[in-house]
């Protein structure tokens, strides 16, 4: 059966579980001297990214590279794409090497699922436009799940631009459905009208944010301020930052990087003992292992799309 | 007045005996099972059903269960032509709008080149005269090139045979500019038609703003990018007494502005698309591009406010706003896509399945809105009744299809409606007195009576 992991809405919550508990044993082989598992081998796994990433695009590499399988990472500069060639068309001519999976970065909504669509592999979304990153959400519930033990009553505020975010709506989804309650706060030209309908409530300060638990800071992106949707970065700054002064004790710090000190994060925040930024990026491999085994290998908790 | 101002290649005048059919027209007060005959293209007789006796030569078309009805009128398509014929010709497009039971057409001027001077307008009207299987009029533009900075040779235009004007595809931004050409409407005539939207409310927006588009993470065109601009508009005709028509009107608040300076007694109008009034925001989380036109399907309280006006009137007629695009162009990321859905051969199905028969719409008023687009642009009403010419439709309302399944009249494929299943068939359509299409069965038993 071919399953697909193209929203983050794929997978109900022992879906989501069954994913994060293999991670777990897949975080030990990475703390082996030979970081290497067979079970992809022989089999190839296609990284095609339309947009600049560093986080994720080399940690689906080495995860998928964990699984012994081979990889060819296509990026949108210096291949055909930069010469107009079509999604539909480059999919079709990278589906001719018969791969297993094919994980797409792309700045436009849906085009994972199109994808998957032209394709006879496995399509994994790693961020399609503003609309979702699924692979974040889970290894972002996975971090916690390794602090906390479960999600069920939590608190979480999500902090920033929510507008144009697609980790924020993966993760409004993903907390909820693991029990999560969730909060979304920032300038209101930044939070999309009827963004309730995901289930979360809307905040457009930081008045009580002592009420979460975990607080997801959002990257603030400069162009944000040339469009006008804030003023300035200061003003963003001084409304919305998270720092020590904002934080309380016991709260836990998150973001899903690359963070732009001093704008949505001061540095101490993002040094402190609260943050666990650090942990989410070690959680990339893992949980990407995970959903590449459980699409090619395991029993697949994802559904086959039709 | 119609006669120069439609263009259509010439057809054989029609000898048709169509027996028992349920005769449907509103405006002629008709309700009742007829026999039609029609010749020299011209409705002859309208006898009790079973009395009438074919004249030699003429088919015989057996109807029984089978509805007439006055013929479609779409006021508002884009035909592509000159400049995308790979989209859409004039010979498919009118031929696409003929099996949707449609015999009047009205293009928009939005083509490459644009419809904005006499000898363009001049080259349409030949091509339709060799090519339109239905009668056709355009439109020309407001703006040169629809760049919206300086006026048509509007009275030229209008003397070459323009219905009236439209920078459809995009609003005239610049109040100072529509007012003007509101203006020198008074010596060039016709209506002024305007797609409303507010580019700085809209921005770089790809669908409907709100849940949807929240949960899609795509940036939304708010309806207020529409009704504000009906609201600044309505003012203009009413202060410059202008006849304007406001097109494809897609949400509450736009209803709410057309209805009132209605009110106040501007000489506005407006018309809404059969996708806005039987479609919503919630069919784009498949994100599939053939749902994507401008202005966007919106939310569910919109479209019954869009019902509820048709109904009452407000809204006048239906027009499909007919936009094709070729598949290489509908293939990519939904917001990279081109809007526009087709809407000709789907019309009457889509409204008569979605409204209709739920009881939400009466049937006469369905067949009222679709065939007044026309008028508006100073048109001849098409009646079914003795001397006229004959611009029927025959239907069959109790045939299910599913749309695409035999693919499309249309050269383009991109209809919001593709996969459905539909109730209504057009059997036959009578245009300015010829057959424009007929359906498979109909055309074996013509072939038959011609041997």
């Amino acid at each position: 059966m071919r399953g697909h992991l193209l929203s983050i809405d794929d997978l109900d919550r022992p879906g989501i579980e069954r994913i994060l508990d293999r991670a777990r044993s897949f975080a030990e082989v990475s703390g082996r001297e030979i970081k290497k598992v067979p079970a992809l081998k022989g089999r190839t796994v296609v990284n095609l990214f339309y947009e600049a990433s560093t986080r994720t695009s080399s940690s689906f590499e080495l995860a998928a590279k964990r699984l012994s399988a081979d990889v060819v990472s296509v990026r949108s500069v210096g291949s055909s794409v930069e010469k107009g060639e079509s999604l539909k068309d480059t999919v079709q001519t990278l589906s001719a090497y018969d791969p297993a999976a094919i994980v797409i970065r792309a700045p436009f909504a849906g085009a994972a699922a199109q994808v998957a669509g032209w394709t006879a592999a496995s399509v994994v979304n790693a961020g399609d436009g503003k609309h979702e990153h699924p692979t974040q959400a889970l290894l972002d519930v996975f971090t916690l799940r390794q602090r906390l033990g479960s999600l069920d009553g939590l608190a979480v505020w999500i902090v920033g631009d929510l507008a144009h975010s697609r980790v924020a709506r993966s993760n409004i989804i993903a907390f909820r459905r693991m029990g999560a309650r969730v909060t979304v706060c920032g300038p209101p030209t930044l939070i999309p009208r009827q963004i309730e309908a995901l289930g979360c409530e809307r905040q457009t300060t930081l008045a009580r944010l002592a009420e979460a638990d975990v607080v997801y800071v959002l990257r603030m992106q400069h162009e944000r301020m040339r469009e006008a949707y804030v003023p300035s970065l200061r003003e963003y700054a001084q409304r919305y930052q998270i720092n020590l002064e904002r934080l309380r004790e016991g709260q836990l710090l998150m973001h899903p990087g690359p963070v732009n000190r001093g704008v949505e994060l001061s540095g101490a925040a993002i040094d402190c003992a609260a943050s666990l930024i650090g942990e989410q990026v070690k959680a990339g491999v893992a949980v990407r292992m995970a959903v590449l085994y459980e699409l090619l290998v395991g029993t697949p908790a994802l559904q086959a799309v039709a | 007045m119609s006669g120069d101002k439609l263009f259509h290649r010439s057809a054989l005048p029609a000898e048709i005996l169509v027996r028992q059919a349920h005769v449907l027209d509103p405006r002629a007060g008709i309700d009742a099972p007829r026999d039609v005959l029609i010749r020299g293209g011209v409705i002859a007789e309208l006898g009790e059903p079973g009395t009438t006796r074919p004249p030699s030569g003429a088919a015989v078309i057996e109807a029984a269960g089978k509805h007439l009805f006055p013929a479609f009128v779409d006021p508002h398509v884009h035909l592509r032509t000159p400049g995308q014929e790979y989209k859409e010709t004039i010979a498919t497009g009118t031929a696409a709008a003929a099996a949707g039971g449609f015999c009047q057409l009205i293009a928009m001027p939005n083509t490459a080149p644009t419809v904005d001077q006499v000898s363009v307008l001049e080259a349409l009207r030949a091509k339709a005269r060799v090519e339109a299987v239905v009668p056709t009029g355009f439109l020309a533009a407001i703006t040169v090139g629809l760049a919206g900075e300086e006026l048509t040779e509007m009275a030229a235009l209008a003397d070459a045979g323009a219905l009236g004007f439209t920078d459809d595809g995009r609003p005239v931004a610049s109040a100072g500019m529509l007012r003007k050409a509101l203006q020198y409407q008074r010596l060039a005539g016709g209506v002024v038609a305007l797609h409303e939207e507010d580019p700085a409310l809209s921005a770089d927006g790809v669908m409907h703003e709100g849940a949807i588009s929240a949960r899609l993470g795509v940036a939304g065109i708010p309806s207020i990018s529409e009704s504000t601009m009906v609201g600044r508009d309505g003012g203009l005709a009413r202060y410059e007494d202008a006849r304007v028509h406001f097109q494809h009107l897609s949400c509450v608040e736009s209803v709410e502005a057309l209805e009132f300076w209605r009110d106040t007694g501007a000489p506005v109008s407006g018309e809404v698309t059969p996708h806005h009034l039987t479609l919503t925001e919630e069919e784009l989380l498949s994100l599939d591009a053939n749902l994507k036109m401008n202005p966007p399907l919106r939310a569910e309280s919109d479209r019954q406010a869009l019902v509820d006006a048709l109904r009452r009137g407000v809204i006048e007629c239906v027009a499909t706003d007919h936009a094709p695009h070729a598949r290489h162009e509908k293939e990519v990321p939904f917001e990279q896509a081109p809007m526009g859905t087709t809407g000709l051969e789907t019309a009457f199905a889509a409204l008569y399945t979605q409204l209709v028969r739920p009881g939400v719409l009466q049937l006469p008023v369905l067949v009222e809105r679709m065939t007044a687009g026309g008028a508006l642009y100073g048109l001849a009403l098409p009646r079914v009744a003795i001397g006229e010419q004959a611009n029927v439709v025959l239907v069959d309302l109790d045939r299910d299809w599913r749309v695409g399944e035999g693919g499309y009249r249309s050269r383009s494929h991109n209809c919001c409606f593709h996969g459905r299943s539909l109730r209504g068939t057009v059997e036959l359509t009578l245009a300015a007195g010829g057959v424009a299409h007929a359906g498979a069965g109909i055309r074996t038993t013509m072939l038959e009576e011609v041997s």
